[in-house]
């Protein structure tokens, strides 16, 4: 039975994992654990959370700065910056309630620990791009920084950039920095219904592909779209196709129009008001037509327009039902509970097409049996054990999570 | 001079100088080995001229392959190699050292694949920054980083140091825009990371890699962002009377909501020569001027400069002036561009490049302004003020050791008050040799060795321009710090 720690300190914290190091005990490391469903399970002895180390530490909204300890609620991060009319750009999703986590509990260390980014990222970049520094401890219990507070700085190795999305395989972060950007003033949406998923990526790409800076291109299959809270949306039975625009008030009209042209030849084209706008990307934030199921759930990476290739070759093999984000390069797919949730034949269409795919959701012993995680090229798989080893030599720190040996 | 920043080259390599050529030449053939004096003379230096060392030989491969061939060789013999794009760095990146190939990627230059509905571009490495938004321009696309160096400096360049520009504030850095590469390991081996997806598998060795400084590997190919241009794009020049006028009028834009693409800051000496060179008609009885461009349709241009300068108003602007035409636009970044050129005609100068939080800006330029007098020096300061990326531009007579040498002290002065201040050394140039001994004011011994360890995780020997970036001693403190 593992024990558990919250430690008050950054330095009660340094303690804890260098005596696991000394002792070579295997370490969970936990934001608030919404997201401890994702990965290998791994065996640990000792569960450690961050959660006690809360607080935004800096905010500068003219120099779109904020930081803040890792165990600070995300939520209270973005009501901070709502109330100077402010926001994370990457529009992190919230993965609690697809694992059957409660909703918008997550911290702020653990988005950046999983690289985990919304809709939004097409044009604002992902949680990678807006991290500026980290403060962290290693596994052998050394406490280092990464980065810092301004917004360019190539001084010495990016250390922010391979710490944010390593699952806290390679260090505990005490602390984080980041970008933030204003609000937009104004959204709107535009909405096609029942197109096949070739013709809605070919439209997204398409809408990416005009000056009118697209903030939000995705496609939901019929199955998906019906389990929309949106209730025209939900009770069309169709796939939707979405476009969002974020703009000044004053340009909001222009670019909608000028994009609808741009379109117009994809279908009949609907519109959402800033408020119908707004409550549908806020819905798909929380990914909502893939939460209450307890399905496989597939997260694929790949070039937008082989999008639409990878889903139907995976049909081929097995029940699957897609939700497209980022124009068709991100996939959420939900497949058939088989004993290897289709891992074999997922992994052989990535192959072919391009790209990676990571298990989000299955049974534990699912997931102890397969890669959840993209299993790495032979050199690619030398250079990240060499990685582990420098920042946790021990290898302590969430064992096994991203693959078996790691 | 200065060889100094170097070790000792081994003789023992040195002395197989002419074997060694023979030997590249069976490997890349003769047409891609440069071994005569007059030939290496042109990769002695960088953009950072004052240091300067004539390679053991330059290698200039024409594929991947090659590269692989020359690096195998090169481990296999234990000889450092010095990675090269253009030559551009300013903080001597490049700079070779006497027992190492030079291995330029210049013309391997090639546009390989364009991706329009994927909105990518695979490009060999040794093709310009400029190469690349040229090639694209024609459907619409742009390269967002844009430094300036951009007409020469190779992306390779650009993914050693992680370079930046006076548009990143919106579009981001190298490190934001490259999604794949290809990359020669030091032993030749080959691998492949990422692609033409977002967000590549495994840990980020893409961001890892992106800002190493040639010590990880020579990146060949790579696949990078491009993006749909805006309709068009408009400047406005506002000057002030004072720095911190300017400094409080760019947090009041910033507050208001608006990001401008770019928003750059000149004290007025930079003011002064640049106008001299450019004819940009910047106003002249102004001490800072700030250049603020935003995107969009000629309407939306005209409404947000409206608001700009409505904002900008309590804030007493001088010599406001909007672009009214391409060419006007043109010139007002004519003059901002051609800042080191100018600065050049008159002055030998350092380019310093630390990065400040926007509010300590005008304590900063006072406390610059005092450390160049202190040193009898002058300064003219350029600011990438979106991001808090600031390039002081120390002037000194490089025949002139003494002034040198102070300028030296001075650059390192205002750097560690980067640092003081919440900044750090280098925004976008790098450390290189430059500023591999300020290293320990911003890193602790226990980072620095972790920085270390990474690099021997690729390159066990420290073969690849192995004497830059950290201090010299660097690799005892490596072994020392993390033993216990």
């Amino acid at each position: 039975m593992s024990q558990n720690a919250r430690p008050g300190s950054e330095r009660e914290l340094q303690r804890l994992i260098a005596d696991a190091a000394r002792a070579e005990m295997p370490v969970e490391v936990l934001g608030s654990g919404t997201k401890r469903a994702v990965g290998r399970p791994t065996n640990s002895g000792l569960t450690i959370t961050t959660a006690s180390l809360s607080g935004v530490t800096l905010y500068e909204p003219t120099e779109l700065v904020m930081g803040a300890r890792a165990g600070t609620p995300l939520a209270d991060i973005e009501q901070r910056l709502a109330d100077k009319g402010q926001m994370l750009a990457f529009e992190p999703i919230d993965l609690g309630p697809v694992l059957g986590a409660p909703a918008k509990n997550g911290t702020i260390g653990a988005v950046f620990a999983t690289n985990l980014s919304g809709s939004r990222r097409v044009i604002a970049g992902g949680a990678r791009d807006h991290l500026l520094g980290i403060e962290a401890i290693t596994g052998a219990g050394q406490s280092f920084r990464g980065g810092g507070r301004v917004m360019k700085n190539v001084t010495g190795y990016d250390l922010c950039r391979a710490v944010c999305g390593s699952w806290g395989t390679l260090a505990v972060m005490t602390g984080v920095t980041f970008k933030v950007l204003p609000r937009p003033e104004r959204t709107g949406t535009l909405v096609f219904l029942g197109l096949d998923d070739t013709s809605a990526i070919e439209a997204l790409c398409a809408a990416l592909g005009t000056p009118f800076e697209v903030s939000g291109a995705v496609h939901l299959q019929a199955p998906l779209a019906a389990r929309l809270r949106h209730a025209d949306l939900a009770a069309s039975k169709k796939a939707v196709t979405a476009v969002r625009i974020e703009t000044f008030a004053s340009s909001l009209r222009y670019r909608l129009d000028r994009l609808k042209e741009a379109l117009g030849a994809f279908g009949e084209i609907h519109e959402f008001d800033d408020e119908n706008s707004r409550a549908f990307w806020d819905e798909l934030r929380q990914l909502s037509p893939l939460q209450g199921s307890a399905a496989p759930l597939w997260r694929i990476s790949t070039a937008p327009r082989s999008g639409p290739a990878v889903v139907a070759a995976i049909a081929r093999y097995m029940e699957c039902r897609a939700y497209y984000d980022w124009s068709g390069g991100l996939i959420w797919a939900e497949v058939l509970d088989t004993a290897d949730a289709g891992a074999a034949d997922v992994r052989r269409v990535i192959a072919h097409h391009g790209g990676h795919a990571t298990l989000i959701r299955a049974a534990p012993a699912v997931r102890a049996s397969i890669d959840v995680f993209q299993p790495l090229e032979p050199d690619l798989a030398a250079i990240t054990r060499g990685i582990k080893a420098v920042f946790d030599p021990a290898d302590i720190l969430n064992r096994g999570r991203m693959l078996a040996d790691l | 001079m200065s060889i100094n920043v170097l070790p000792p080259p081994d003789r023992t390599i040195t002395a197989r100088r002419d074997a060694i050529a023979k030997d590249l030449a069976r490997l890349v053939g003769t047409g891609g080995v440069i071994a005569d004096e007059d030939g290496r003379r042109a990769f002695e230096t960088d953009g950072l001229s004052a240091y300067r060392c004539m390679p053991l030989a330059v290698v200039l491969p024409r594929s991947t392959e090659e590269v692989s061939r020359v690096l195998k060789y090169a481990h296999e013999n234990s000889i450092t190699v010095i990675p090269r794009g253009a030559g551009t760095s300013l903080c001597g990146g490049a700079l070779p050292s006497e027992d190492a190939i030079v291995i330029g990627v210049s013309r391997m230059n090639r546009v390989l694949d364009i991706d329009l509905e994927n909105r990518t571009a695979r490009v060999e490495t040794g093709i310009t920054n400029l190469g690349i938004s040229g090639a694209v321009q024609p459907h619409g696309f742009f390269y967002a980083p844009d430094p300036s160096s951009q007409l020469a400096c190779t992306l390779a360049g650009n993914i050693a140091m992680n370079s930046g520009g006076a548009h990143c504030l919106k579009y981001g850095v190298t490190t934001n825009n490259v999604l794949g590469m290809k990359m020669v390991l030091i032993d030749g081996r080959v691998v492949e990371i990422g692609g033409a997806h977002l967000d590549a598998s495994g840990y980020d060795l893409l961001g890892l890699i992106v800002g190493s400084e040639g010590q990880f590997g020579i990146v060949t190919e790579a696949t990078v962002r491009i993006l749909r241009a805006a309709e068009a794009a408009r400047p406005m020049l506002l000057g002030f009377e004072s720095s911190e006028v300017a400094g409080r009028c760019v947090s009041a834009i910033i507050a208001s909501g608006i990001i401008p693409v770019a928003i750059e800051f000149m004290d007025k000496p930079a003011i002064h020569v640049c106008e001299a060179f450019a004819k940009a008609g910047y106003p002249l009885d102004v001490e800072a001027l700030l250049i603020i461009e935003v995107e969009g349709s000629e309407e939306e241009i005209s409404t947000l400069l409206a608001r700009i300068v409505d904002i900008a108003k309590p804030f007493k602007p001088k010599g406001v002036r909007v672009s009214q035409s391409a060419e006007e636009s043109a010139a007002i970044w004519r003059g901002r561009k051609s800042a080191f050129g100018a600065l050049g005609r008159i002055s030998d100068y350092f380019c310093m490049d630390g990065t400040i939080p926007l509010g300590r800006l005008p304590e900063v330029l006072v406390r610059i302004g005092e450390i160049c007098a202190g040193h009898g020096l002058k300064v003219a300061n350029i600011f990438h003020a979106g991001d808090g990326n600031l390039h002081p531009l120390i002037l000194f007579d490089a025949n002139d050791a003494g002034q040198m040498r102070r300028a030296e002290e001075a650059g390192a002065d205002i750097l560690k008050l980067c640092v003081e201040v919440g900044g750090c050394l280098t925004g976008e140039h790098g450390v290189g040799v430059e500023k591999r001994d300020l290293m320990p004011c911003q890193f602790t011994s226990g980072e620095l060795a972790l920085q270390m360890r990474i690099k021997t995780v690729f390159d066990p020997q420290w073969l690849l321009n192995p004497h830059k970036v950290f201090p010299l001693g660097g690799r005892e403190i490596e072994h020392q710090a993390w033993e216990h």
